[in-house]
């Protein structure tokens, strides 16, 4: 190999220009995947039932996991505020911090990076592995629209299951952090749940779930797209996996800081 | 139609990322016949195949079936000339979120409205029809892998297609299944009258189903005609695929 500075400076570039280049290829592709979803998704009739499954599988399955985040995310909220707001005497502070965290941030993004990992990971490989194996040809050799057959009812049920897991998830982390702080640090009761509620809104709730609809439809999409066009093989499936989990909690943090503002 | 061909490809060329598969590939296919195309693995026989159903779009070419392009057409104008069709996949592709019997009354169930019953009715008829019993209510990953291609001939010919695609047929099962599967093909044209293409490098299954043989070589059809012909071909690439041998003008270079 011929390393000399010119070389490696153009390799270092055309490296840049090439991982650009494929990002962009995929963000449209993910873009186009989207705006087919969205276009059919009142296009079948037969749909009811795959939506049913699909909430059943992204959303019953999951609670358990979404529960026990959101429960020990709200404990450790309470503990590690206490450290410092006992320092300066600000104890009955920790409810507030408690409430709005878990409403506006931690609820939503803790249970959609959790459903990123639980439900991306299963559709990614799942649909990968239809297609690595003909199965999605075959579905279109029946005369039946892929996207709506499989994407659409995936879509469809992240979008509507993610926000009720986030509401789980934020009622446990307040229950949790409410034990933690009331029972086990000695925080007055009265001003925990004053303070809470006089701080955090009903406009703090919606703007959590607002964002847990944008996660989900997030998680969903990249999901889908990863493995509806997965290929070689069982290798191309596993790498699929991985891309829709990394790629779906990316996406998830990066909206979040743009969601944040909007709507602050 | 007029010219007595149901299915005619003309100057079909298709390259993956730079790597040309069908170099200006015309084919006709008449109305009723059982037409096998062989060729080298890699070929790109499957390539043609999942052509003439829509699956894939040619780089150029024209894609006659009765008459009408159907390469520019849209998704939704192909779905209706699919019905038109059944297809039987190298692995069967069966959905192996679904049991056996919803695989095979998928089409029905998508696009008739049928009872549940006569589904249920329709379903043991078919799975019988390729000499399997019982298996409904099964997920596809219990069957063997030669009940799987039953099942996918089932699923295939469910909805009475006039045209039948059958690719590797006999590939990936042991030599008495694949016989009984060609068996399966011969009945099928006999009674449906459906016009099938088979693609496949089996010769054997190929010289026992056939009407009609064409091979593919290097993206064309270079020699289509019987059976008889291909036997007595003086090509000699055809020669040395049909013959098997290792050395000669295929493996030149």
């Amino acid at each position: 190999m011929n390393s000399t500075p010119e070389l490696s400076l153009r390799n270092f570039l055309s490296d840049i220009g090439r991982s650009t280049i494929d990002g962009l290829y995929q963000l449209g592709g993910i873009t186009i995947l989207f705006l087919q979803t969205t276009s059919r998704l009142f296009s079948r009739l037969s749909w009811r039932v795959l939506f049913v499954k699909q909430c059943y599988q992204c959303g019953v399955l999951s609670l358990p996991v979404v529960l026990l985040t959101g429960a020990f995310t709200g404990m450790v909220l309470a503990v590690q505020s206490y450290y410092q707001f006992h320092q300066i005497t600000m104890d009955t502070a920790i409810g507030i911090l408690v409430g709005l965290s878990m409403t506006r941030e931690l609820g939503p993004v803790l249970t959609a990076v959790m459903v990123a990992g639980r439900v991306g990971a299963a559709m990614a490989a799942e649909l990968g592995t239809m297609r690595v194996t003909e199965q999605i040809d075959a579905l279109r050799t029946l005369a039946t629209d892929p996207v709506s057959y499989l994407i659409v009812p995936r879509f469809l049920a992240c979008m509507v299951v993610v926000p009720i897991l986030t509401t789980f998830a934020i009622f446990v982390g307040i229950l949790g952090g409410y034990v933690v702080g009331v029972k086990m640090l000695h925080i007055n009761h009265t001003f925990f749940i004053q303070n809470m509620v006089d701080y955090t809104k009903v406009s703090d709730l919606m703007s959590g779930l607002t964002k847990s609809v944008v996660f989900g439809v997030l998680v969903a999409i990249i999901s889908c797209y990863k493995g509806f066009f997965a290929e070689n093989g069982a290798e191309g499936v596993g790498i699929a996996t991985t891309e829709a989990v990394v790629y779906s909690c990316i996406s998830i943090l990066v909206s979040d800081f743009f969601l944040s503002i909007v709507l602050f | 139609m007029e010219n007595g061909y149901l299915i005619q490809i003309e100057g079909l060329t298709k390259s993956f990322r730079d790597t040309p598969v069908l170099t200006g590939l015309n084919l006709d296919i008449h109305r009723g016949e059982t037409l096998v195309i062989i060729g080298q693995s890699g070929e790109g026989k499957s390539v043609l195949l999942k052509h003439i159903i829509g699956l894939l779009k040619p780089d150029s070419g024209r894609i006659l079936i009765d008459g009408r392009d159907i390469v520019p057409m849209s998704e939704r104008d192909l779905n209706d000339v699919r019905k038109r069709f059944g297809f039987l996949f190298q692995g069967a592709a069966l959905f192996d979120s679904l049991t056996v019997g919803e695989n095979v009354s998928f089409g029905l169930t998508e696009h008739t409205r049928f009872h549940p019953d006569e589904i249920r009715e329709k379903i043991k008829e078919l799975l019988s029809w390729v000499g399997l019993g019982g298996v409904e209510d099964m997920k596809p990953a219990e069957l063997s892998g030669g009940m799987r291609k039953r099942v996918g001939l089932a699923r295939a010919i469910a909805m009475d297609p006039e045209i039948i695609l059958y690719d590797e047929p006999t590939t990936g099962i042991d030599p008495i299944m694949g016989d009984a599967i060609n068996d399966l093909i011969l009945k099928l044209s006999a009674q449906l009258h459906s016009t099938s293409i088979a693609v496949t490098h089996d010769m054997a299954s190929a010289f026992k189903i056939a009407d009609r043989i064409a091979m593919l070589y290097d993206g064309k059809i270079i020699e289509v005609g019987t059976p008889e012909n291909i036997r007595t071909s003086q090509n000699e690439f055809v020669q040395q695929f049909i013959t098997g041998r290792a050395k000669g003008p295929i493996t030149k270079n």
